[in-house]
């Protein structure tokens, strides 16, 4: 189900549809500021450094994005992913694109300015993308870098000073767990025996 | 020879930092590194936050390329396990405007990261 679908079938209240039904964000970006924007336009005003702040950490998630979806660019552009692998991958690396799309939308919102992607070679360096040798290295990258964003994501929600935004750091967190719970899958792996094991 | 109060009870924290951190399990920091830093962190690369590698004792702000906030670049302090500590619970209010603002809550968790992070500085050759 796409967030298009979501947001047709009832998630936004019908005042919320017409409300965001006018802006100028991507059908993603309009899902994931549900309830938010509203408030995002007057607070950007009214709260001057505690928005900058919030801005800052949405920047930073936004870096999270971009590092993401070239993650995902590298494994598919590799040839080491075949059939179902790759359509997972390629959906994982849409949600991840909607992210981006969102927050950028977002930041926007805010009065802020969204940072850029660096190039994918950047990208490759930094993830040491040569040692890439078979799928179920790329699965492991990919599981690694989910894992991380979800717990980013988990530990900026107290400095989000609008309680808002660290909902929508939750949501993003709780996407970046079920591609880390689909990829721990299957590569086979256990899943954690405690509970509570994301943001510890 | 007598010393203010302040004096000794600062003299007191500094002591009890560095007994929490030398009782710090360095090998569970490197597991809780692993599950909370990589996400914009590496030890060798520079991604979304600088290299971790070296950072007790390197200097704040001071890898070369990477883009630091007004903030940190101007911080002007050595990362040592007090600042570590500081900026793992709560960034923002070491170094207002920085970056990070992700947080560790519980003090036992940053004690082991510091651990792990200290273990892979240059002065500290051992290796979890």
């Amino acid at each position: 189900m796409s967030l298009d679908t979501v947001s047709q079938a009832g998630l936004l209240s019908p005042q919320r549809r017409a409300f965001f039904g006018q802006a100028a964000l991507s059908a993603t970006a309009i899902a994931l500021l549900a309830g938010t924007q509203g408030a995002l336009a007057s607070k950007a005003f009214a709260a001057g450094g505690d928005m900058a702040g919030d801005v800052s950490i949405l920047n930073t998630a936004l870096g999270l994005e971009h590092e993401a979806i070239a993650a995902y660019e590298l494994g598919a552009k590799s040839g080491l992913l075949k059939g179902g692998v790759l359509d997972v991958a390629v959906l994982f690396q849409s949600h991840h694109k909607g992210h981006r799309d969102a927050l950028i939308g977002t930041i926007g919102k805010l009065g802020g300015k969204a940072v850029g992607a660096k190039s994918l070679d950047d990208y490759a360096k930094a993830l040491n993308a040569g040692s890439l040798k078979s799928d179920k290295d790329i699965l492991m990258l990919a599981q690694r870098l989910e894992r991380g964003a979800a717990n980013a994501y988990i530990g900026v929600i107290p400095a989000f000073a609008d309680r808002d935004l660290a909902q929508v750091s939750a949501r993003l967190a709780a996407d970046e767990t079920m591609h880390w719970a689909i990829l721990t899958n299957a590569l086979g792996q256990a899943l954690p025996k405690e509970p509570l094991s994301f943001g510890a | 020879m007598t010393q203010s109060l302040p004096v000794i009870l600062a003299a007191t924290l500094i002591m009890g930092a560095a007994t929490s951190a030398s009782a710090a399990d360095a090998k569970k920091g490197q597991t809780l590194w692993e599950s909370r830093c990589t996400g914009c962190h590496s030890l060798d690369e520079d991604r979304i936050g600088p290299r971790h590698r070296g950072v007790v004792g390197r200097k704040a702000g001071s890898i070369q390329g990477f883009a630091y906030s007004d903030a940190v670049k101007k911080a002007g302090f050595i990362w040592d396990s007090v600042k570590l500590d500081a900026w793992l619970t709560n960034p923002q209010a070491l170094l207002p405007g920085q970056r990070m603002n992700f947080r560790v809550a519980k003090p036992e968790d940053r004690a082991d990261i510091i651990a792990y992070l200290a273990s892979l500085s240059p002065s500290n050759p051992a290796k979890p």
